[in-house]
């Protein structure tokens, strides 16, 4: 017990020493830039992302077509090790930020299409009808009507997306990215481990925190007349933490 | 691709495919382990339900080279120790675990519960015989999950050195060579696909009364 207090007091101060350091603030290797750059490549990819996968799984959530497509996506990007994904794209395509910010979208994209799809396909047809009976056309019922009730899910889905994306920008470093990664990396690389640790801690503390303004976000959005029909409807069709795609089929 | 790195390398491959199977599986053991006694808890105190979900959700979203580097310093191992792998990958699994466990518990009706205490079963009959039935199949989702998460997670360890098949990874990149990164995506993704098929076929032959695979 007393050798465990003593390990965590010195990883502690080593983490002090860190942060308490005024050159690990300042200049394009402090930790203010390494974050932003962290957080601009996070938000540029789950922009791109959503940008492709909402239409598209509004559209086979819509039409139903391609729904086999929409379910085994998201099951067949997870299996997907996002680091062979990254390495391939740089031998490819050379070092750089597009190589990285294509594997980033193309692992934000399965999480976001598949929930999108779960979340309309959960609509009730009779509300679909309903609407269909007031007059509305087939493109005023996916934005009026499906998507404010699918809402909840695609929000979960951009959850999923962004921790996937904050998790692998921080692996990105190792093939000479920006961002948070940097520290782990480099302070792997001369074994310096409070660097390391102060960059492991801020990178978990970034996705925490944009978790959090993700959930922030789903209760603001979501219509207060949905709130507590579409908290059953979650109950009921999301046994994992992953949006409902997993099981509702 | 070069083939021939292929054939001459097949014992080491071979190696790093067993390492990789068991940094990925061993936690997802361990993590059901723990998730079944905390998932009953959570699924009988109501109370626990919300704070169970907020604690899970900010496990789960500690990016896993950011747990990877940080526990080292908490259970003071080597950052080179495949025990870090283990223990991290058992916290996401447990995490989500639990969550799938106490879901799958409260889905449970009411007057079924009630029907199975009228015709006298115990409190641990009951839950071994009518409730873990009843949650298999939240239970047996989250394992999927977690089982091919993990599979695709335990190459970022490569960066530590430690990945099993990342390993791979991290020697063809810094060599400039491709084989290697494709042989070890590769698979990874048949291993990923094997372990999830493989526990679909558990689900089918343990809950034969609800087709498998969640369709009702």
């Amino acid at each position: 017990m007393g050798q465990g207090r003593g390990r965590l007091m010195s990883l502690f101060s080593q983490l002090l020493e860190f942060f308490g350091d005024a050159d690990n603030w300042s200049g394009s290797r402090g930790i203010p830039v390494r974050m932003l750059e962290h957080l601009w490549y996070t938000a540029l990819s789950l922009a791109i992302a959503t940008a492709i996968a909402l239409p598209v799984g509004l559209l086979i959530g819509h039409t139903g077509r391609g729904a086999f497509f929409a379910i085994n996506l998201g099951n067949a990007a997870r299996s997907f090790p996002s680091l062979g994904l990254l390495m391939l794209l740089v031998l490819g395509l050379g070092l750089g930020l597009v190589p990285a910010l294509i594997a980033l979208v193309a692992l934000g994209v399965p999480p976001i299409l598949a929930s999108t799809y779960a979340g309309v396909r959960g609509v009730e047809p009779a509300v679909i009808d309903a609407a269909r009976g007031m007059g509305m056309t087939e493109t005023r019922i996916v934005s009026r009507v499906e998507l404010p009730i699918a809402l909840p899910l695609v929000l979960s889905g951009m959850r999923s997306a962004t921790l996937q994306i904050v998790s692998t920008a921080t692996i990105a470093a190792y093939l000479s990215l920006g961002g948070l990664g940097r520290f782990v990396i480099d302070g792997f690389a001369v074994r310096d481990y409070a660097e390391m640790v102060a960059g492991a801690v801020l990178v978990a503390l970034l996705a925490i925190a944009l978790d959090g303004v993700l959930v922030l976000l789903q209760r603001l959005l979501v219509s207060a007349g949905l709130t507590g029909r579409a908290q059953r409807a979650a109950a009921t069709q999301e046994p994992t933490a992953e949006p409902a795609a997993e099981l509702a089929h | 691709m070069s083939w021939d790195w292929v054939s001459s390398n097949l014992d080491r491959i071979g190696e790093l495919l067993a390492f990789h199977l068991y940094l990925a599986l061993v936690p997802v053991a361990l993590g059901l382990l723990v998730a079944l006694p905390v998932g009953f808890l959570v699924a009988r105190w109501g109370k626990l339900y919300g704070p169970m979900l907020a604690s899970s959700a900010i496990l789960f979203s500690i990016p896993s080279l950011a747990l990877f580097v940080i526990l080292p310093g908490i259970i003071g191992t080597q950052i080179l120790d495949p025990v870090n792998i283990i223990i991290a990958l058992t916290i996401y699994a447990g995490a989500l675990l639990v969550r799938s466990v106490s879901d799958g518990l409260r889905s449970v009706p009411g007057h079924v519960t009630q029907a199975a205490s009228a015709m006298g079963y115990e409190r641990w009959r009951q839950l071994l015989r009518i409730e873990l039935p009843l949650a298999a199949p939240f239970i047996f989702a989250g394992l999927r999950f977690v089982t091919v998460a993990n599979i695709s997670m335990v190459s970022v360890g490569a960066l530590l050195g430690i990945g099993g098949l990342g390993e791979l990874f991290t020697d063809g990149f810094n060599r400039n060579f491709a084989t290697p990164i494709v042989v070890g995506t590769v698979l990874s993704i048949v291993l990923a696909l094997a372990a999830d098929a493989l526990i679909v076929l558990l689900q089918r032959v343990t809950t034969p009364w609800a087709r498998a695979g969640g369709a009702s």
